[in-house]
């Protein structure tokens, strides 16, 4: 496959069984509180089918990762037949690539030990003896570092040299070691402490020298470097998850056509690709990354964007969003208008009149310099006010839950419904906060996507979802009334939830699809 | 004030200084603490660009000294001037893996001296880093403070 040359990134281990099949996975022992509550819910769903622009990966504890890095030295040591240690400090240097590591020490294993920082084979202290070698005939020694002096027989138990023979006081190495750890997080990489010499200074000795506070720290480093160093493994970004996701199938040069969104077993969901705590699809990590800079290069003229206050465009008086529908209606005048485009509501509901499109042609008589410029910054300001609008959105989610629960509570005590009866608004909910999600990235998307007929396509799909969102956001803010009044809410919301769901997906797979399809392009 | 690590050995450099001397070009000003000294640097011969200039060296050790690198900078002051380089900046602060990255507790201060010493030796062009007054005007007053990149191997 890579017949280029080109490095693939697998990193596999051999008990895997290739990812993970959503149906056998909750039945297995890794099932989520997500699943486990989806089990309890009314509507027992399918396991979704996989899409071809899904992934496959699975949820690891930090002891299932240290069984693996085990396993995986374990198989170089026998391979290769050298100390654990010394597999070890191999495969951390070939950063887990047990292939290219067998490779290039069958090649020639003198310089693959010595460029991973090792004693050649001939040392004895490489292959039969993980501990530094004693000091054949021991003499008076002066400590290079503390200039301490160490007698003939001190020299034999407080001094030690790694297999370079660079010989150092405990208490130096120690302290060295320490601050190595501590103070700079090393753990993998710290070399000798002679100038120039790159020899690795390995866990044994280093467990010897420092206190097994330190030493616990050591080896939590030496775990965290394993996930980072391993391109098929990423901690879960979420605060308090100690979870790590394994996934082999969305390695960097994938990711101009992937992605890689993936639910972590606290709940949450996250970029596989770039570490993005949420998901940005359907964007690709590079545009997310360029988004990003440009907001935070811009805030400062985009922040009254941002403001949670408008004034109504009939009577002007403030109005506050306090929910996440931009179908808003003033209480003074009772005026209805759009929260995006302040334009009259009216025209959104007859014929959606653009508000998620930006229209080129506006500005382009003018041809200077100053007028393009505006332009261009209207233009990525038309863009950004919507998805910071989604953004703001997002930030309202809980208040949009809790007040839900509330008319739950209310329409089971008043139109005597049972708990599963009310479940369909919380339902609604989570769709539209879902669909919102993918809505915000959409408008990245639009922004740096080029004009074709491709991109019409798109902003057609993105208007129907955002249309079909606000019109169930815009049902589920409704206070609650008589029982038959409440009996039509949920007709109305189940349909419009199954509507949004719909959309959704459209929008979702034909830009998924389009990535592995080539179809897009971005001007960057 | 150095303290613990840093004293007997610091004491013991400074002992070595005043028996065996120092390098050619290269010397000790002063040392008004035991954790501060100055030395004074000049490039020797007529290859050089620095001829007949002379730079004073600044080296402050931290207590954990020679564990952890000194903070060597070039005196910027009414007397003294940074020599002109491509890894000295106006103010002093010096770019060289020898005092971050590649710092090893073997060095000492005399070994700085001569590594910037032939620094200044093999350079042939004047010039002040790219960015210098961008760098100077929100430098740390510690150089090592600054993550530095080190682009040229050599120093
Ligand atoms: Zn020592
Ligand atoms: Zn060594
Ligand atoms: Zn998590
Ligand atoms: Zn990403």
């Amino acid at each position: 496959m890579s017949s280029d040359g080109e490095e693939e990134f697998e990193f596999e281990f051999e008990d895997d069984d290739e990812g993970f099949d959503p149906e056998a996975d909750s039945a297995g022992e890794s099932i989520s509180d997500a699943e486990a509550f989806d089990i309890m819910s009314p509507t027992l769903e399918e396991p979704p089918e996989k899409k071809p622009y899904d992934v496959n990966y699975r949820v690891r504890t930090m002891q299932e990762i240290m069984d693996m890095q085990t396993k995986e030295v374990k198989k170089v040591q026998s391979l290769l037949e050298v100390p654990a240690d010394t597999a070890a400090t191999l495969l951390r240097y070939y950063a887990w690539n047990s292939e290219k590591l067998q490779e290039q020490f069958w090649n020639d294993p003198t310089a693959a030990l010595v460029s991973a920082g090792l004693s050649p084979p001939s040392s004895p202290s490489t292959s039969t003896q993980p501990l530094p070698s004693p000091l054949a005939s021991p003499r008076p020694f002066e400590c290079p570092i503390c200039c301490m002096d160490y007698t003939k027989e001190q020299t034999a138990t407080q001094t030690l040299a790694l297999g370079c023979g660079h010989r150092f006081c405990r208490g130096c190495w120690t302290e060295y070691v320490v601050g190595k750890i501590t103070t700079e997080g090393e753990s993998g990489r710290i070399q000798c402490m002679e100038s120039g010499c790159s020899r690795i200074v390995r866990a044994e000795p280093i467990d010897e020298l420092v206190t097994s506070d330190v030493s616990k720290k050591y080896h939590n480093l030496l775990n965290q470097a394993f996930v980072s160093d391993a391109p098929s493994l990423r901690w879960c970004p979420h605060p308090g998850c100690e979870h790590i996701i394994e996934c082999s199938q969305a390695p960097q040069k994938m990711l101009n056509q992937l992605v890689p969104t993936v639910t972590c077993r606290c709940g949450n969901d996250l970029c596989f690709g770039c570490g993005y705590p949420a998901s940005h699809r359907p964007v690709i990590c590079r545009i997310v990354k360029l988004w990003e800079k440009k907001c935070a290069d811009d805030s400062e003229t985009a922040n009254w964007l941002q403001a949670n206050t408008k004034e109504c465009t009939k009577c002007q008086s403030t109005i506050e969003k306090n929910g996440g529908c931009n179908h808003m209606t003033c209480k003074k005048c009772k005026w209805e208008f759009c929260w995006v485009c302040m334009g009259p509501w009216s025209e959104h509901g007859t014929a959606w009149y653009q508000c998620n499109r930006f229209d080129e042609k506006s500005g382009s008589d003018n041809r200077d310099h100053q007028a393009k410029s505006r332009q261009s910054l209207e233009r990525y300001l038309h863009y950004f006010n919507r998805w910071a609008n989604h953004e703001h959105s997002a930030k309202l989610d809980a208040d949009f839950y809790k007040s839900t629960q509330k008319k739950m509570e209310q329409m089971q005590s008043s139109a005597n419904m049972s708990w599963i009866e009310v479940q369909f608004a919380k339902q609604a909910v989570d769709t539209v906060i879902a669909a919102r999600i993918t809505l915000k990235w959409s408008y990245c998307m639009a922004f740096y996507l080029k004009r074709n007929n491709m991109t019409e396509l798109f902003e057609d799909n993105q208007r129907d979802l955002e249309r079909a969102v606000e019109t169930l956001g815009y049902s589920l803010e409704q206070n609650i009334g008589d029982v038959g009044a409440i009996a039509k809410l949920r007709q109305e919301v189940t349909n419009q939830s199954a509507y949004v769901q719909k959309r959704h997906d459209i929008l979702m797979d034909d830009t998924l699809r389009g990535y592995l399809e080539h179809r897009w392009e971005f001007t960057v | 004030m150095a303290t613990g690590l840093a004293t007997k050995r610091l004491m013991k450099e400074l002992a070595e200084i005043k028996t065996k001397g120092t390098p050619p070009g290269i010397v000790l000003l002063n040392a008004v603490a035991l954790d501060q000294w100055v030395f004074l640097i000049s490039v020797l011969g007529d290859e050089t660009i620095y001829a007949g200039e002379t730079f004073a060296l600044r080296l402050k050790f931290p207590n954990r000294y020679p564990i952890d690198s000194p903070e060597v900078t070039f005196l910027a002051d009414a007397e003294y001037i940074p020599p002109l380089h491509p890894h000295v900046y106006s103010n002093g602060h010096i770019c060289a893996s020898i005092l971050g990255a590649e710092w090893s507790p073997v060095l000492n201060a005399v070994a700085v001296c001569i590594t910037m010493q032939s620094m200044l030796a093999s350079n042939k062009k004047k010039e002040r880093p790219e960015g210098n007054d961008r760098y100077v005007r929100s430098a740390p007053s510690n150089p090592k403070l600054t993550r530095w990149q080190y682009d040229d191997d050599t120093v």
